[in-house]
């Protein structure tokens, strides 16, 4: 075997998997340096695929994360359509054997795992049909790009963020648009009451219809193609186009198969350790301890955690010092509206209103045990970059004096 | 293909080429040019591609506006009157030549 192969190998070529490359190689490391992933296409970016990408205001070029001739500067070897179907350990070692679905055998010496998240599949009958679309990678971003000139009527199912920004981008065109969500508010395992209000309006504001509390239980067709949407209570939409962005499951069956702890994702100490501490974890792909209350197991699926956590894995495999943790934050653009979100809500006992949502402009800050845990911050720029300062110190801002709009937020951050 | 001139926060000089259409922060990241983090790639949300655009290149970039201007208020570095977002000054080849200098904090 060629033993010129050895180095660290990284399964995933996304955000976290770059990131993972790219501080090994910043922290000076000189042995080779392998990404192997899936896809077709180099690292790019995601959020741009519910965005501009599918808004045609930019193309597969602007989605890559870097330049082709950056990977051989940098001497990473970046392998594509490179799928690994097994790992086998070596005894006592932290080295092994990796094998890709087309045959191939890479050996390495270290181990990160940055496997990331695939779409939840819509389990009803019809979910096949043509028409049908899930929007995680450029193949699936290309075709519901081509669909758009066609479709006039759009169903969305889910009311999370994704599908919220192609219901935007197909409202933005002209077509007729209906966003389908089971629980009774959008955004629900993510935001507060007042922001899924928000959004509710802002989007039937602009001409889209929202209907909550209903449940897909079908997808009508005829000749193949999707013709409709059937609702538990026996209404049927029709669709041309249906598109479904009902979450995600983290990436576990190489996982799995290394024997690690997983939950519902690789599960990950604070430094990107999986319960193997030779092998690192980093990105969607893993469940790790809560920033602010350790005790608490929490996945997230976000760019700067991708990118966060990359650099913690890198550090964690070279045996280096642990970088400093940044706080999580998240952005939505959504037509004309911006939402910025610094930190973490999940787990909120309170929360604060600062301005009017009717005026598209406000923020909601959200507190536990009387302490500052994040803000969603709409159309507010100064709003989310105080927060995200003041989460930044481990300060706080008094819940008591937050709403008053007359007053800038990054004038009331207490240090505690 | 307009090049760009980028001094990083280490006081190297980068010349680049750009696509026309591509934003100055994605022709620095994606040639590896270090000093601009652009956390959210492009969208506006970060505060972490921030510049100077150099005295003589400010007409033709034009100034920051509305959501960039207040973004730039509160980004980790001295905010100047000559302080872009990177990932908003698109490359034409009117900007061929541009100097920037990248902000020493991100
Ligand atoms: C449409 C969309 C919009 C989004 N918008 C935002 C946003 O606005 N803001 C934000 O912060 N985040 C957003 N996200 C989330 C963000 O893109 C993800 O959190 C981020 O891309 C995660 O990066 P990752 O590297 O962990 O995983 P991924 O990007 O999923 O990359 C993992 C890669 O590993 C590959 N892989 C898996 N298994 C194997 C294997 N066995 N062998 C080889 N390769 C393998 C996969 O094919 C994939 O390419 C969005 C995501 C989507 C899909
Ligand atoms: S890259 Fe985030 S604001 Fe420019």
């Amino acid at each position: 075997m060629d033993t010129a192969e050895t180095g660290t190998l990284i399964i995933g070529a996304g955000e976290a998997g770059l990131g993972i490359a790219v501080a090994l190689r910043n922290a000076g490391y000189t042995a080779p340096v392998t990404i192997s992933g899936s896809e077709a296409d180099a690292p790019y970016q995601r959020p741009p695929l519910s965005k501009e990408f599918l808004a045609g205001e930019m193309d597969e070029e602007n989605l890559l994360l870097r330049a082709n001739n950056f990977y051989q500067d940098k001497e990473i070897r970046l392998l594509t359509n490179a799928h690994i179907e097994d790992i086998v350990l070596d005894d006592n070692a932290a080295g092994g054997t990796a094998t890709t679905s087309s045959g191939t055998e890479i050996r390495f010496d270290r181990l990160a795992l940055a496997t990331g998240a695939s779409p939840r599949r819509l389990p009803v009958p019809g979910a096949d049909l043509d028409g049908v679309c899930y929007l995680r990678d450029i193949p699936d971003a290309r075709r519901l790009r081509g669909l758009l000139p066609e479709a006039r009527r759009v169903v969305v199912v889910g009311g999370g963020y994704i599908g919220l920004e192609a219901a935007a981008v197909a409202r933005t065109r002209g077509l007729e648009v209906t966003v389908v969500e089971t629980f009774e508010r959008l955004l629900q395992r993510v935001a507060a009451p007042p922001i899924s209000e928000f959004f509710r309006a802002a989007h039937e504001k602009r001409g889209a219809r929202v209907l909550l509390g209903a449940s897909v239980t079908a997808l009508q067709g005829s000749a193949g193609s999707v013709t409709g949407v059937e609702l538990s209570d026996g209404t049927v939409l029709p669709a041309d186009l249906v598109i479904i962005g009902i979450g995600v499951e983290p990436r576990i069956e190489l996982a799995q198969k290394l024997g690690l702890d997983c939950g519902r994702g690789i599960i990950v100490d604070d430094a990107a350790r999986t319960s193997n501490p030779a092998i690192v974890a980093a990105g969607d792909c893993t469940m790790q301890p809560h920033p602010l209350y350790p005790g608490e197991l929490i996945c997230l699926e976000s760019v700067q955690n991708a990118a966060d956590q990359a650099k913690v894995a890198a550090a964690s495999l070279l045996d280096g010092p642990r970088p400093e943790r940044a706080v999580p934050w998240f952005w939505s653009n959504q037509a004309d509206i911006r939402l910025q979100i610094a930190g973490l809500s999940a787990g909120f006992d309170d929360y604060v209103i600062r301005g009017e949502p009717g005026s598209e402009q406000f923020t909601v800050l959200y507190y536990r045990g009387g302490r500052l845990i994040a803000a969603d911050a709409v159309n507010s720029p100064h709003d989310f970059m105080a927060v995200k300062r003041a989460l930044g110190k481990g300060a706080t801002i008094d819940p008591a004096d937050a709403a008053n709009v007359g007053v800038q937020l990054k004038t009331l951050i207490r240090e505690t | 293909m307009p090049k760009i001139i980028l001094r990083s926060p280490d006081g190297n000089l980068h010349t680049v080429d750009a696509r026309v259409g591509a934003s100055v922060m994605e022709t620095a990241v994606k040639h590896g040019v270090p000093g601009i983090v652009a956390e959210c790639g492009g969208a506006l949300s970060c505060a972490t591609c921030h510049v100077y655009v150099s005295g003589s290149c400010l007409e033709r970039t034009g100034t920051a506006e509305d959501f960039e201007d207040e973004m730039l208020d509160d980004a980790a570095a001295e905010r100047r009157p000559n302080s872009r977002l990177s990932c908003q000054i698109r490359m034409s080849d009117e900007l061929d030549g541009l100097e920037v200098e990248i902000a020493p904090e991100q």
